[in-house]
């Protein structure tokens, strides 16, 4: 598939303005405005620490299951228009429509089935024939269908790695989620697996928005429509990813990518 | 072997020093462990010995009594098995529950600290110490008697702390990415609880579980202070089954009937002047120990059929 130019038209799913983050006493991320647009895929690059997967965290309030920690700013929601971050939002709310996957494949110890099931039963899907369904289209988006469809009862742990992150993301995907978040997806993972994940993304953006945190620059540039470069908990640079590649404006953003740092 | 290294005799003798103390290390080691294993089988050999004249069925089936030849454990075994269930339903559940809400929903504030250290007190507190409490909670204040009811909460709170302890190592073993993930999806803290933390975490407390009800399946103390009876020539009454002209038990009559366990039988036994009697603490402690061997093995093989499918 040929990807179309990107239209800066791309309608916004989210977008953060002035957004900080504190651990503590410690600023993670500093003012940070970053557009997020439906259906295109955003990567997050820059060196480790630089505050990439805090900023992703942000956006499923991940980070209101450890006490101490504090937004400042905003991630406004679209087409809600609703501040993500705002206190009468509910943290469980914003999970339910925005789904994560992991650096690491953390499927739980249950049956291939259960797990794509689980986002369904916490919605209180229990229908059979209805969870059947959204099982299989789930595992089919994650194109992991053919190759688990006649061991939906094996436990998960029995899959491969590259597999096992495929599951993760089709649970993600059983619940229908309006922006996904991946957390370096493929860390983890064998070239192999991580080829089979990024073509994946790929396909999964005709649906859904996509904020990518990777370490790993040339998967920015295979998957990405746009990147942006983080570096110290601040946002240095973001643009279309080819024009970030090819002609970074930042001084420090073309160190990074030249690999002069990080 | 030539050897390229110029002091290679002195390395060797190095190594050879090294690796005898490894073998006294391990020869030591297989001592001290044959010693301990060799103590239990005398002491299970010897009363299974000593008491072989009486294990037959019908001591099994009979009721105490005064002559030693005809007295039997059937008050003790059951008055033990109901006594332990009580202990076990009452303890798991609140022990758990304990245990699940100091790591997965208590701030960590200097408040936590201090239940934390307690509860590691509480585990070493000696057992008469419980039995008083419950001389004064269970038995007076809440006017329970001397029941299978009173015996069960007292051991129960005696191994709460134990189910407490080993309930929190097995949820703190539960990956973080575990917890992450079902949130994620947007399940609730109690969902994630009641969906992952406790299922994943059972084996541990099965663990703890085990220790907790053989500690206390040999507990005296605390049972003769909440006032078990030594002689009882009764069963605690059957649900429903008939007491008396046309009356019957009710479904939990049972919990309020006075009993007698097995190590205070053994204990009386051992006390009388008679030594046939001899013969029936030492067939009586012997029974003991199978039951507590048995009721270990049912929860180690519990363990292992939950632990088969948990993998992170």
């Amino acid at each position: 598939m040929i990807d179309m130019p990107i239209q800066e038209s791309a309608p916004l799913k989210a977008e953060a303005r002035g957004l900080s983050f504190h651990y503590g006493e410690v600023r993670a991320l500093k003012n940070i405005d970053m557009p997020i647009r439906d259906k295109k895929v955003t990567a997050l690059i820059g060196p480790s620490g630089c505050g990439k997967s805090t900023y992703l965290r942000c956006f499923n309030r991940m980070h209101d299951l450890y006490p101490g920690n504090r937004y400042e700013g905003e991630i406004r929601f679209y087409p809600d228009d609703a501040n993500l971050l705002a206190p009468e939002i509910d943290p469980i709310e914003v999970r339910m429509r925005i789904g994560m996957v992991f650096q690491k494949p953390n499927p739980f110890p249950k049956s291939i089935y259960e797990n794509v099931a689980y986002g369904l039963r916490v919605r209180g899907e229990s229908n059979k024939r209805a969870l059947d369904d959204k099982i299989e289209q789930a595992l089919r988006g994650a194109a992991l269908w053919d190759e688990v469809k006649d061991r939906l009862g094996e436990l998960a742990s029995r899959l491969s790695g590259g597999q096992q992150q495929r599951l993760c993301i089709a649970r993600a995907l059983a619940t229908d989620p309006e922006l996904l978040l991946f957390d370096e997806p493929t860390s983890a993972l064998d070239p192999i697996a991580t080829g089979a994940i990024e073509e994946l993304i790929h396909e999964l953006k005709k649906r859904v928005a996509i904020l990518i945190v990777t370490h790993n620059m040339q998967q920015a540039a295979r998957v990405s429509d746009y990147t942006a470069y983080m570096y110290l908990g601040e946002m240095i640079e973001f643009g279309k990813t080819d024009e970030i590649f090819i002609k970074p404006q930042d001084k420090r953003t073309e160190d990074y990518i030249t690999g002069r740092m990080g | 072997m030539p050897s390229p290294l110029p002091d290679a005799g002195r390395v060797r003798a190095l190594i050879a020093r090294g690796k005898l103390k490894d073998t006294l290390f391990q020869a030591v080691g297989i001592v001290f462990l044959a010693v301990g294993l060799l103590v239990i089988f005398l002491l299970v050999g010897d009363m299974a010995i000593r008491g072989a004249a009486r294990l037959n069925p019908d001591f099994f089936t009979h009721f105490a009594s005064r002559r030693a030849a005809q007295a039997g454990i059937l008050s003790a075994w059951v008055g033990t098995l109901l006594v332990m269930l009580v202990t076990a339903l009452a303890a798991v559940p609140l022990g758990v529950a304990a245990g699940v809400y100091l790591e997965e929903y208590a701030r960590r504030n200097w408040m936590t600290e201090i239940i934390e250290i307690n509860i590691s007190n509480l585990a070493a507190v000696p057992s008469i110490i419980y039995g008083l409490l419950s001389l004064g909670v269970f038995v007076y204040a809440l006017g329970l008697g001397q029941s299978i009811l009173t015996a069960g909460l007292t051991l129960a709170l005696l191994i709460l702390p134990i189910v407490i302890v080993s309930t929190r190592e097995a949820v703190r073993a539960i990956p973080e990415s575990i917890r992450e993930a079902s949130m994620a999806v947007g399940a609730t803290r109690w969902q994630t609880c009641r969906h992952h933390i406790i299922p994943y975490a059972m084996p541990g407390v099965l663990t703890g579980v085990i220790i907790g009800l053989a500690r206390a399946i040999g507990e005296t103390a605390p049972i003769i202070t909440v006032g078990a009876l030594t002689f009882i020539a009764f069963l605690p009454p059957m649900p429903f089954a008939e007491i008396g002209a046309g009356d019957r038990a009710g479904l939990f009559d049972w919990l309020m009937s006075p009993f007698t366990v097995m190590p205070i039988q053994v204990f009386n036994w051992t006390s009388r002047p008679d030594p046939a009697f001899e013969v029936n603490a030492a067939a009586a402690g012997f029974v003991l120990m199978v039951m507590v061997l048995s009721m270990n093995g049912v929860a180690i093989w519990l363990r292992y059929k939950m632990r088969k499918n948990i993998k992170w």
